[in-house]
């Protein structure tokens, strides 16, 4: 929970974090070295001096340090736990949803589980589906359109096997697609981490809900573009937001062009926890206004009206969360202990 | 790994010093772009080292600001800087190595043998570079179309004249410093979408139709967007590679900073190829 120095309320979902295992000992290749070296450099480079991690720490956190940075230091009242499998890379995998259900487990109150489905996993991977829903009732998924998948270096969404998932996704109920098209993700191809595909998909299941993770950079432009057109599709701001530290004027530009094209209800708040932590983004994004000459161009504004829906109300909408019950069940469970009585004490 | 720069000035002819070519090389592949972020290659720190050896054959090495910067335009790259270098009259040979990235071994390979990205990857690669090349290219135009008209529009010049403006008419213009800049780097660009003829419509948009002097603010707001994004990709690009290989300081060629005295010691960064070969 946010408060502002007036007393504003504002409650966090964290649209994006992981739970995740790089340490050497899970590492099975290179690439799995390298894998959790480009996430330190992401780390490393947009941080505040005051918020590095040693290398040892990043590599693999336990459960506890995640619920003090999300819900004690942070300000996340909720969080996404979005799974990256990388089994390719990983032993045990990087952050599977099996590792994730744990943290759910221990604190259901305060994480949404999300899965993960490939459509090159044919029939048995449907039948996977199924049982992973069943038993973490999903209400979303995580893609990695460019994921290696042995001698496969990625797949669209809108190929053939991918509509049947989509398919078997909307009838358990799975409404909510995260999808990463993001950088640095080994595309060996343009198609790998293009947009288009997400334009196709969002045509095709009106009812599903289309989150482009980290807003389609390095493709913002493609994606704003496509996400103007189909009422469905949604940014997440996890990666474009940590500008907002080192390259205020960068987030500025892009945050602007995100409320000018697709408008304030369809953007969400994430953090990428581990690669970044809530209290400082939130504390930065809170304080953060749009300068005047880009307002200027173009009209966008981040009022306190739209900063809560972007942390909070955006993702609750999309995962049917009743926030004013939720805040009630936290509260009750003693979630808002560490805060100011006002926020805490029972009303 | 390192060639010694110094012995090739010992052997190269004395009235051609190896300095002048070396120079002439770094220049060269300054005009190579990321295609993506229309930028030098050699701006964005990503040469490593460009040597002539005594034989007029030519050694650049490269890297890239993660170990996955996708393997096409990583191709692509190596590829335009092939092209741009073969161009010198003096250039016997070239070759060039990209380091660090997962694709490097099959990359290499390709390149050594003068293979097409195609063929490098087989059935992995989709879709030939050409059309990438072409898309990156009309995205460039793009962003430094936009950058023009704004710097014209800011300098007064009323949005009737600007879309009337032949190509002729536009290069007579008076231009401050910073005008030079953008002109010369539309004019680069302006031949994706459209013949140079002098009596050709001096702005057009990428389907090759006159702009409209109604339509400019709609157009430029359209278009702001790759601009925006192009920006944000740099930053992200020179962090990364920044915090990747720990550059504490920009990296300045030498040959390209000092033209004779400094250069033919090492045109390679020390530093940077002990971190490159640790590994």
């Amino acid at each position: 929970m946010y408060t502002t120095a007036k007393g504003d309320e504002i409650f966090v979902i964290d649209g994006h974090t992981h739970f995740w295992d790089g340490s050497p000992a899970n590492q099975k290749n290179i690439h799995g070295k390298q894998f959790i070296e480009c996430f330190y450099a992401y780390h490393s480079n947009l941080s505040p001096p005051s918020e590095k991690w040693e290398k040892e720490k990043f590599e693999k956190y336990d459960a506890k340090t995640m619920f003090d940075d999300l819900f004690v230091q942070g300000y996340d009242d909720m969080a996404i736990l979005q799974p990256t499998y990388l089994t390719d890379f990983y032993k045990n995998g990087f952050n599977t949803t099996e590792r994730n259900a744990a943290m759910k487990k221990s604190h259901p109150d305060r994480f949404i589980l999300n899965g993960a489905f490939d459509p090159r996993d044919g029939s048995k991977g449907l039948e996977d589906l199924h049982a992973l829903s069943e038993n973490y009732k999903l209400k979303g998924v995580k893609l990695y359109t460019a994921e290696w998948r042995g001698e496969s270096k990625g797949y669209k969404l809108s190929d053939k096997p991918s509509y049947q998932y989509l398919e078997a996704a909307q009838k358990l109920g799975i409404k909510n697609i995260h999808v990463h098209k993001g950088p640095t993700i080994i595309p060996l191809n343009r198609d790998a981490f293009d947009v288009a595909d997400i334009d196709d998909v969002a045509t095709s299941f009106q009812d599903l809900n289309f989150i482009v993770e980290h807003c389609g950079l390095p493709r913002l432009d493609d994606f704003c573009w496509i996400a103007t057109q189909e009422t469905n599709v949604y940014a997440g701001l996890a990666v474009a937001l940590p500008f907002i530290h080192t390259r205020p004027g960068y987030f500025a530009h892009v945050i602007s062009e995100l409320l000018f094209w697709i408008g304030p209800d369809k953007i969400l708040f994430g953090s990428d926890y581990g690669i970044w932590t809530p209290k400082w983004l939130i504390d930065k994004f809170m304080a953060f206004e749009i300068p005047a000459d880009i307002t200027k161009e173009t009209g966008s504004v981040l009022s306190l009206e739209t900063k809560t829906k972007i942390l909070g109300l955006n993702a609750a909408r999309l995962y049917g969360i009743d926030v004013e019950a939720q805040k009630r069940k936290i509260r009750a469970g003693g979630g808002y202990a560490h805060l100011p009585e006002a926020v805490h004490a029972p009303r | 790994m390192a060639m010694n720069a110094l012995s090739a000035t010992d052997t190269a002819a004395p009235d051609w010093p190896v300095a002048d070519r070396q120079a002439e090389l770094w220049a060269c592949l300054s005009t190579v772009s990321d295609p993506e972020l229309d930028e030098s290659v050699v701006e964005l720190n990503f040469v490593t080292k460009a040597e002539v050896d005594p034989g007029n054959r030519v050694h650049i090495e490269f890297r890239l600001p993660t170990y996955w910067c996708a393997a096409n335009f990583s191709f692509l790259m190596a590829d335009d800087m092939r092209r741009a270098v073969s161009q010198l009259d003096w250039v016997k040979g070239v070759s060039i190595r990209l380091g660090e990235h997962m694709f490097a071994d099959q990359i290499n390979a390709g390149l050594a043998q003068g293979l097409s990205f195609q063929e490098t990857f087989g059935n992995e690669a989709d879709g030939s570079l050409d059309e990438l090349r072409q898309g990156f290219l009309v995205k460039a135009f793009q962003r430094r179309q936009v950058a023009l008209l704004h710097h014209l529009l800011a300098a007064g010049q009323p949005p009737d004249s600007i879309v009337g403006l032949t190509l002729a008419e536009l290069s007579t213009l008076p231009f401050d410093a910073d005008g030079e800049t953008l002109l010369r780097r539309y004019l680069e660009r302006r031949h994706v979408v459209g013949p140079m003829r002098p009596d050709a419509s001096a702005f057009i948009d990428a389907e090759g139709a006159r702009l409209s002097a109604d339509g400019l603010p709609r157009y430029l707001t359209a278009l702001r967007r790759v601009g925006v994004n192009a920006e944000f990709n740099s930053a992200l690009c020179r962090g990364l590679l920044s915090v990747r290989f720990d550059l504490d300081t920009p990296f300045v060629p030498d040959a390209k900073a000092a033209p004779v005295a400094a250069q033919a010691v090492a045109a390679t960064r020390p530093a940077t190829s002990a971190q490159l070969s640790q590994g």
